[in-house]
């Protein structure tokens, strides 16, 4: 039980951060997980120097799916875009802290497929990376 | 006896049959997962465990007998497609059909479906013409008709399904009032459990001139299915979901439809003659079944068929509805657990249900610590769970060998669960 769902993952599921929409965001994504029906909003504005200055996602999901994405907010948030390119799902499960089964990988990646696909303004992102 | 199902006692668990002698010929029971707690496997209506006559049936026929059926004239060949025909009676006679010539294998109920819509509906739909299936079907009873509207152009219409769960009768005949040539619709629904009045909506069907066709996967396992007194054109079945193996499933349909069928598959054994100029058809039922078919999974769809059979399917129900009962009664107590679909009189064999604050991936993640196995997700039913305004649920379905106390640990789960959340 600890191991599945520690405090910080409950947390971050009854009280999502950046939970929401965002006005004009630069990058806006979009996505579900077509085993569960879980889907997942991102919108990312950045300033001139393509820093992340503001982030939002909303969408429904489970705690998993769901604290990843508020996770991931606090995450980016200041980072540049380019540092994001570069999330990896070794780097996603290590913020979440959890172990993931293969079921439930979909869930835990649903949050960064999204960015990606958002950031990279693409509708194939790499795949395989993320299996 | 305590309740009446459609119209049949229910006799309290016990009464009919030595269940716990049933369910001691599962070997999967004995499984511990989670570290050593006892197996609670409530996932049946996504697939169900299986005996041991069926596990052995399938072993001695790979051990003793198997060789390509209808082929070679040796000792095993002769042996493996006597077990091959074999296995097809039973398993037409589980549903009463009037002969096995009539029962087409097939992978599974998926697989049924589409060879009907890839063959006879290919044949017999075009612009102008209705078919009506429903919103609560499996995906499997509407895309496969939606693949075959883009490329045949006929109108494709839903039945609704009302608030308490069941498929709604006036938008139905109103449909019937379009002349639909098919109406598809399921025995069972997979997710609110409902039981459909399939003799009844049949013969609405045919008043209209319409055919039609029943997803029989979930009601095959918990019911007496009499495809005759029904009065159904096309009736399908999956063996896992009734104590067979994967892969394999049946289709059965009225013998004057699969011999106007054009074949689905071309191949070897589905052929009387084939030249460079064309080709003639087998008869049936093997028209349809093109190439080397699946024999050691139709012997043990056989042997399940069979098992059930031996058992009594009025004592299967009986079993079903009870714990099905025992279930509801169960969950409906517990504080923000709101349950889909019909009372427990209307519905057999499962339970949907969602939980406040927990979303069913966790509630399934957090039950499986304790080694209690039910189903998150949609259930292959999209349109059914976005017309209840969800997008998942959580499923508990039960079979032969489950018990009272195994639900009691799902109830316990379930509490614990809202503990967390
Ligand atoms: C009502 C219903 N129809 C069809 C299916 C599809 O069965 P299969 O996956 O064996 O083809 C299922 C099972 O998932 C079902 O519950």
């Amino acid at each position: 039980m600890d191991q599945l769902y520690r405090e910080a993952i409950i947390d971050h599921y009854k009280h999502p951060r950046h939970y929401g929409c965002l006005e004009a965001p630069d990058y806006k994504a979009h996505d579900l997980n077509p085993f569960c029906g879980d889907e997942l909003t991102i919108e990312v504005k950045v300033d001139e120097d393509e820093i992340i200055r503001s982030v939002a996602f909303n969408g429904k999901g489970c705690a998993i799916s769901l604290a990843s994405a508020s996770m991931l907010m606090e995450e980016i948030l200041h980072e540049s875009l380019d540092e994001v390119k570069t999330w990896t799902r070794e780097d996603i499960l290590d913020m979440l802290g959890i172990e993931i089964g293969p079921v439930r990988m979909k869930c835990a990646l649903l949050s960064l497929k999204v960015l990606k696909k958002g950031v990279y303004g693409l509708d194939q992102l790499e795949e395989e990376e993320l299996d | 006896m305590t309740r009446n199902l459609n119209g049949r006692a229910v006799a309290a668990a016990g009464e009919t049959l030595d269940w716990a002698a049933v369910r001691s010929q599962f070997p999967i029971m004995e499984r511990k997962v989670q570290g050593g707690v006892q197996l609670v496997y409530l996932d049946n209506a996504a697939s169900s465990q299986k005996p041991a006559a069926v596990l052995e049936a399938m072993a001695r026929y790979y051990r003793t007998s198997h060789a390509n059926v209808h082929r070679g004239v040796h000792t095993l060949s002769e042996e493996a497609t006597a077990l091959y025909e074999d296995a097809r009676q039973n398993a037409g006679r589980l549903i009463n059909a009037p002969s096995s010539r009539e029962c087409v294998y097939v992978r599974n109920t998926t697989e049924g479906i589409n060879l009907v819509a890839g063959s006879w509906g290919r044949a017999n739909l075009g612009p102008g013409d209705t078919v009506v299936t429903t919103v609560m079907e499996h995906h499997s009873n509407i895309v496969p008709w939606q693949i075959l509207q883009a490329d045949r152009g006929f109108d494709l219409r839903y039945v609704p399904v009302t608030p308490e769960g069941n498929l709604d009768r006036d938008v139905f005949g109103s449909l019937m009032a379009e002349e639909p040539k098919l109406v598809c619709f399921t025995h069972v629904s997979n997710v609110l459990g409902t039981v459909n009045p399939v003799a009844e909506l049949t013969a609405e069907a045919h008043a209209a001139g319409a055919l039609v066709l029943v997803d029989g996967a979930q009601g095959v396992p918990h019911l007496p299915v009499d495809v005759q007194a029904l009065g159904v054109d096309f009736y399908v079945y999956s063996g896992h979901k009734m104590c067979g193996p994967t892969g394999i499933g049946l289709l059965w349909a009225r013998r004057e439809l699969l011999q106007a069928m054009p074949p689905w598959m071309g191949g070897g054994e589905m052929i009387r003659e084939v030249t460079l100029e064309g080709s003639r058809w087998n008869e049936l039922p093997y028209k349809f079944e093109a190439g080397t078919p699946a024999i050691a999974e139709a012997v043990g769809l056989g042997a399940a068929a069979e098992y059930l059979m031996d058992l009594g399917m009025d004592n299967v129900a009986s079993h079903s509805a009870y714990l099905t009962n025992y279930a509801y009664n169960q969950l409906v107590e517990i504080e923000g657990v709101h349950i889909l679909g019909p009372g427990p009189e209307d519905r057999l064999g499962l339970v949907s249900f969602h939980v406040d604050e927990v979303h069913p991936h966790d509630l399934s993640a957090i039950l499986d610590l304790d080694g209690v196995a039910i189903r998150a997700g949609h259930h292959c039913a999209q349109p059914l769970h976005r017309s209840l305004d969800l997008i998942a649920s959580a499923r508990a379905s039960f079979y032969l060998y489950n018990t009272e106390s195994e639900i009691d640990r799902l109830a316990a789960g379930i509490e614990r669960a809202r503990r967390i959340f």
